[in-house]
C-alpha cells in the first residue's frame, strides 16, 4: 500500500513503508518541455528536506529539483538519464528520479494530497 | 513555388558542409612534391591520409561567405534580444582599433614602447571609474561573468583578509544565471531571494536571510525584468549592516549610465560589460570585457596587472611585492582585452558624458515605446513604465495552441531576430524585448506591425503555421529537442546530413 504526496515546487513522492520514489509531475514536465537531460543524486547522500536533489533540464531552462522529504538516497533511476523524454511521457511512473529511505516520516504531513494539489494548480492557472 | 534542381533558390544557395564539397586532390596552392626526407616520426607516421576535402581557395571563400549571409546578425536584421543588449557598433570604433599602433601591439613589448597602449587603458579606466564614481577598476576581466568572478573573488580576499570565512551570496531569482554560477565558482553557496508580485527583490525575504555568515548580496539594476529596484538604498544599508560586500551586476548598467552614479547606490563592486553599454562587439563568444570597478575597502584586492602612473610615464604593476596592495590573484593572462578597450573608449569620447546619458535615455524611451505599442495586443507582465527592455507574459497566447516558442520562430519569417524567450523564469513564457537606443522609430514601427499581427493571427486559431515556422529559412522549423538529445556533434563520411 503507497501514498502518493505533493510539494509546491511539483515534485511528488511516492511512499511505501519507510521508502518514498520521488520524480517530477506532470503540471512540471508541461511547464518544463520536452526533457534534455536529467542529473540525479548519488546513491548514499543524506538529503534534507528541501535540499537540491536532481537537476531537469528542457529546451526552455534547467531546473533543481529538491527532495520533498529527508532522508538516504537509495537507488536512481538510470533509464530517464538515457532516455530523459520518459520524463515526459510517464512523470509519475517509468520518469521518477530516485528513492530515498526517509529519516523524518513526520515530514509528510507538510505536504499536500493529489486532491489538496490539484486545488493548488486550480489556483495557479 | 516551383523547387530547383539545384535546392538553390537564386543567391539563397542550398549549402554542403565543406567535407562534401571539392574533390581528393584539389588544393588551394600548387607545391612541388617534397623530395625524399628522413623520417623522424618514431613509426608513429599515419598509414592512411588523412579524410580532409580538397578544396580550390574560391570553393572555400564562397562557403563561408554565404555561411555568413545566412546569420541573423545586427548588421542585417533588428535584434531585439532582451538582456543581450544587440545594439549597433559604431564603425569609427573599429576604425581605430584598426591603427596599427593599436592593432599590432604585444603584450611582451617593453613598457618604454607601449606607453600609448597604457595611457589608453589608463584613461578606459578614469572614465569608467568616473561615470560610476567607484575610485578602482579591474580591467583585465575578459567577460560579464569573468567580471562577477573577478568581484567575488576580491570580496572573498578581502573578507579572508579580515579573518573571517562568510559562505553565503545572495542572490535574486531573477538574476542572470551567471550570478549563481559566479557564487558557486568562489566557494560560496548560493541562497535565492523570491521576487515580489511587482517584479523586485522582496526586501522582507532578504533580511531574513542575512546574517554574519552572508558574504554578499548580488543584485542587477535595472533587473532582469527591465525594471529599476527601487529599494536598492536599502538593501545596501541592510547588507552593509551585516558586514557583507554589495555586488552590482552592471549587465544593464546601460539603461542608467550618465544618469545613475553606481556609489550613490551603496555598491561596492560591479562589472561593466562593455559590449552593451560601450558597443564593442559582442564576439561568438569572445573577445569580450567585463572591468570590475571597486569600492576604496575593495580596490587593495583587485587583481593584477594594474596600470600606473607617475612622473616618468606609464607602469604596469604585475606583481605585489613592495606595491602594498593585497590582489586576489591574476585572473587572465596578459592585461586584458585591449581591443575591446580601444572600441570603448572610442565609443565614450565620440559620445561625451551628455551623448552616454542621451543614449542611455532613448533605450529607455525605446522600450517603453514598444511596451506601451504593444500592450494592447500582448499581455505586460509588470504595471507602469519600463526601464531599457519591456517584458510580456504569454497570457495573450493562452488557449491559442501557439507557445512563446512558436510565436519567436514565426518572428524569424517577418524578418527579425526573436526576443528572448522564457526568462526570466519568474514570469510564464516570458518574451523579453531590448531594442536599444540605436534604433529608428521606423524599425521600431515595422516591428511592431509586425508583433501585433502575429498575436491577432495567433489569437484568430492559425496555429498551425505558428506551429511550423519558420517558413522562409534554409532549414525551416529544427527540431531542438532531437538535437538535444541525440546531438550529432561531429561529421562522419557514412552520415550525410
Amino acid at each position: 500500500m503507497s501514498t502518493v504526496y505533493f510539494t509546491k515546487d511539483h515534485e511528488w513522492v511516492k511512499v511505501t513503508g519507510d521508502e518514498g520514489v520521488i520524480g517530477i509531475t506532470d503540471y512540471a514536465q508541461k511547464a518544463l518541455g520536452d526533457v534534455v537531460f536529467v542529473e540525479l543524486p548519488a546513491i548514499g547522500l543524506d538529503l534534507a528536506q528541501g535540499a537540491e536533489a536532481a537537476v531537469v533540464e528542457s529546451v526552455k531552462a534547467a531546473s533543481d529539483v529538491y527532495s520533498p522529504v529527508s532522508g538516504t538516497v537509495v537507488a536512481t533511476n538510470q533509464a530517464v538519464v538515457d532516455q530523459p523524454g520518459l520524463i515526459n511521457e510517464a512523470p509519475e511512473e517509468g520518469g521518477w528520479f530516485f528513492s530515498l529511505r526517509l529519516s523524518n516520516p513526520s515530514e509528510l504531513d507538510e505536504l499536500m494530497d493529489r486532491a489538496a494539489y490539484d486545488e493548488f494548480l486550480t489556483g495557479l492557472e | 513555388m516551383t523547387e530547383t534542381i539545384s535546392g538553390s533558390r537564386g543567391l539563397s544557395i542550398e549549402e554542403p558542409l565543406l567535407f562534401e564539397q571539392g574533390s581528393p586532390g584539389q588544393c588551394g596552392v600548387d607545391l612541388e612534391t617534397p623530395p625524399d626526407l628522413p623520417d623522424h616520426l618514431g613509426g608513429l607516421r599515419r598509414r592512411q591520409p588523412a579524410a580532409l576535402p580538397g578544396l580550390a581557395e574560391p570553393t572555400v571563400v564562397r562557403h563561408f561567405t554565404r555561411l555568413s549571409q545566412k546569420n541573423f546578425g545586427i548588421d542585417s536584421v533588428f535584434y531585439p534580444l532582451g538582456s543581450c543588449t544587440m545594439k549597433h557598433n559604431p564603425r569609427l570604433n573599429e576604425k581605430l582599433a584598426r591603427l596599427a599602433g593599436f592593432a599590432d601591439v604585444h603584450p611582451f613589448q617593453p613598457e618604454s614602447t607601449v606607453q600609448g597602449a597604457l595611457a589608453l587603458i589608463d584613461l578606459a579606466a578614469h572614465w569608467l571609474k568616473t561615470l560610476t564614481g567607484l575610485p578602482a577598476i579591474a580591467m583585465s576581466p575578459a567577460a560579464g561573468a569573468h567580471g562577477e568572478f573577478c568581484g567575488l573573488m576580491t570580496i572573498r580576499a578581502a573578507l579572508e583578509d579580515r579573518g573571517e570565512r562568510r559562505t553565503r551570496v545572495l542572490v535574486p531569482e531573477s538574476a542572470h544565471g551567471t550570478n549563481p554560477a559566479s557564487a558557486a565558482a568562489c566557494g560560496f553557496t548560493v541562497d535565492p531571494i523570491p521576487a515580489t508580485s511587482r517584479g523586485r527583490v522582496d526586501v522582507g525575504a532578504l533580511k531574513a536571510k542575512l546574517g554574519d555568515d552572508v558574504a554578499a548580496v548580488m543584485l542587477t539594476n535595472p533587473n532582469t525584468c527591465g525594471l529599476f529596484e527601487n529599494d536598492i538604498l536599502e538593501i545596501a544599508e541592510a547588507i552593509h549592516g551585516v558586514g557583507g560586500f554589495f555586488y552590482g551586476d552592471g549587465a544593464n548598467f546601460n539603461a542608467i549610465v550618465g544618469r545613475v552614479t553606481v556609489a550613490d547606490l551603496g555598491i561596492d563592486a560591479m562589472h561593466i560589460n562593455l559590449h552593451k553599454t560601450f558597443s564593442t562587439p559582442h564576439g561568438g563568444g569572445g573577445p569580450g570585457a567585463g572591468p570590475t570597478v571597486l569600492s576604496d575597502a575593495l580596490a587593495p584586492y583587485a587583481p593584477l596587472p594594474a596600470v600606473v602612473h607617475d612622473a616618468g610615464g606609464f607602469h604596469l604593476v604585475e606583481h605585489a611585492a613592495g606595491s602594498g596592495l593585497k590582489p586576489c590573484g591574476r585572473i587572465k593572462g596578459f592585461h586584458g582585452q585591449f581591443g575591446v578597450f580601444v572600441r570603448a573608449l572610442a565609443y565614450m569620447m565620440s559620445m561625451g558624458a551628455d551623448g552616454l546619458r542621451q543614449a542611455a535615455s532613448d533605450a529607455v524611451l525605446n522600450a517603453n515605446y514598444l511596451q506601451a505599442r504593444l500592450s494592447g495586443e500582448l499581455t505586460p507582465s509588470f504595471d507602469g513604465p519600463c526601464m531599457h527592455e519591456a517584458l510580456f507574459d504569454d497570457r495573450f497566447l493562452k488557449d491559442s495552441g501557439v507557445t512563446t516558442l512558436d510565436f519567436a520562430k514565426a518572428l524569424i519569417d517577418e524578418g527579425f531576430h526573436p526576443m528572448t524567450m522564457y526568462f526570466p523564469l519568474v514570469v510564464h513564457g516570458a518574451l523579453l524585448m531590448e531594442p536599444t537606443e540605436t534604433e529608428s522609430k521606423e524599425t521600431l514601427d515595422r516591428f511592431i506591425d509586425s508583433v501585433r499581427g502575429l498575436a491577432q493571427r495567433a489569437k484568430q486559431g492559425n496555429a498551425a503555421e505558428f506551429l511550423s515556422a519558420p517558413a522562409h529559412t534554409p532549414r525551416r522549423r529544427l527540431d531542438e529537442t532531437a538535437a538535444a538529445r541525440t546531438p550529432e556533434l561531429r561529421w562522419r563520411p557514412e552520415k550525410k546530413v
